[in-house]
């Protein structure tokens, strides 16, 4: 890759930018790796595997939670699709000021993430690829060296149930949860959605209620 | 293959599929309106469901256990505004001390 100055100059500013939240991320990461190998979630080399491949931390969480919980593969990989869908409108927003063939645009595009995607924002709907990808890089490598910490650290944890581990995952999701309710609607779709999954629990197997209550996002066809 | 390894998969390429989509294929033409809208509601429904189920079901059945403590306890931690590790470690903490103390 021919990095002029200026090039080099981008991808530097979005990676040190990404500093601290990459802090931030590879302890969101460690939190993972606990998770997958002491309650039955994914286990070690899936769990690092996972972070390396999917980067995104809702959908590996929800798969995690629903695997320990005993739910169907199946379940846990249209909950973590579902809910990387919203990539699909974030990659939208970013394609214009990508850059090269069809293999150089789709690596670039793995590098997208909330906190790459808000750094490399430029305001008024414009992006600085550079410093997305300086930053993705730098978010990238906290978020797997944070998991394989996580990994090495839950292995030598005890009874997950004594240390409180199986309440991680609920305030884990309120965490995600909390900055989604933005306005009325989502408010709506999460209250919605928890009901549907509630109400679902007793009557199919597990995993089952998290996907049913994807269909509370249906509420997004009413027109504002 | 195992279900884990299954799961890794699967979920990968599907991200790695839905984040190219934009870029590589629509090349920056705008989603109609109406997937908009919904896309938008996915994660707000799906993170809810999670915690309600993450936090009450046990298998097939509604429980209220610790759990259900260590959940209040991250979301005064939330509303402190404090990092993500921090609320885990809360919930999780508040959680063992319940049982200690002989809650289920």
């Amino acid at each position: 890759m021919d990095l002029s100055p200026p090039i080099r100059f981008e991808l530097r500013r979005g990676a040190v930018t990404a500093v601290p939240l990459a802090i931030a991320v590879g302890l969101f990461g460690v939190s993972f790796g606990v998770l997958s190998v002491s309650t039955g979630g994914m286990g070690a080399l899936p769990a690092i595997a996972m972070s390396a491949t999917t980067f995104a931390g809702s959908a590996q969480f929800a798969a995690a939670s629903i695997v320990s919980g005993g739910g169907q593969p199946i379940a846990a990989i249209a909950a973590g699709l579902l809910l990387n869908a919203r990539y699909l409108p974030i990659g939208v927003s970013v394609a214009r000021f990508l850059f090269g063939g069809p293999i150089r645009r789709f690596a670039q595009a793995q590098l997208v993430v909330d906190e790459s995607w808000a750094i490399a924002s430029r305001g008024g709907g414009t992006f600085d690829t550079h410093r997305l990808v300086g930053a993705g890089i730098v978010l990238w490598l906290a978020w797997v060296a944070g998991t394989i910490i996580g990994v090495i650290g839950g292995e030598a944890l005890g009874d997950p149930a004594a240390l409180g581990l199986d309440a991680a995952f609920p305030a884990l999701f309120l965490a995600l949860l909390m900055p989604q309710l933005i306005g009325r609607r989502e408010v709506a779709a999460a209250v919605l959605g928890a009901g549907i999954a509630i109400a679902l629990v007793p009557l199919t197997p597990a995993g089952v209620p998290i996907i049913a209550a994807a269909g509370a996002a249906l509420i997004g066809l009413w027109r504002r | 293959m195992s279900d884990a390894w299954l799961i890794v998969v699967a979920i990968g390429i599907g991200t790695m599929l839905i984040k190219a989509a934009g870029p590589v294929l629509l090349g920056g033409r705008a989603l109609p309106p109406a997937v908009q809208g919904v896309v938008a509601l996915l994660a707000p429904a799906l993170l809810a469901a999670l915690v309600a189920t993450a936090g009450l079901s046990s298998g097939q059945a509604l429980v209220i256990d610790a759990r259900l403590l260590g959940l209040g306890a991250a979301a005064v931690t939330i509303a402190l505004r404090a990092p993500v590790l921090l609320v885990v470690v809360v919930a999780a903490a508040t959680a063992a001390i319940a049982r200690l103390v002989g809650v289920s």
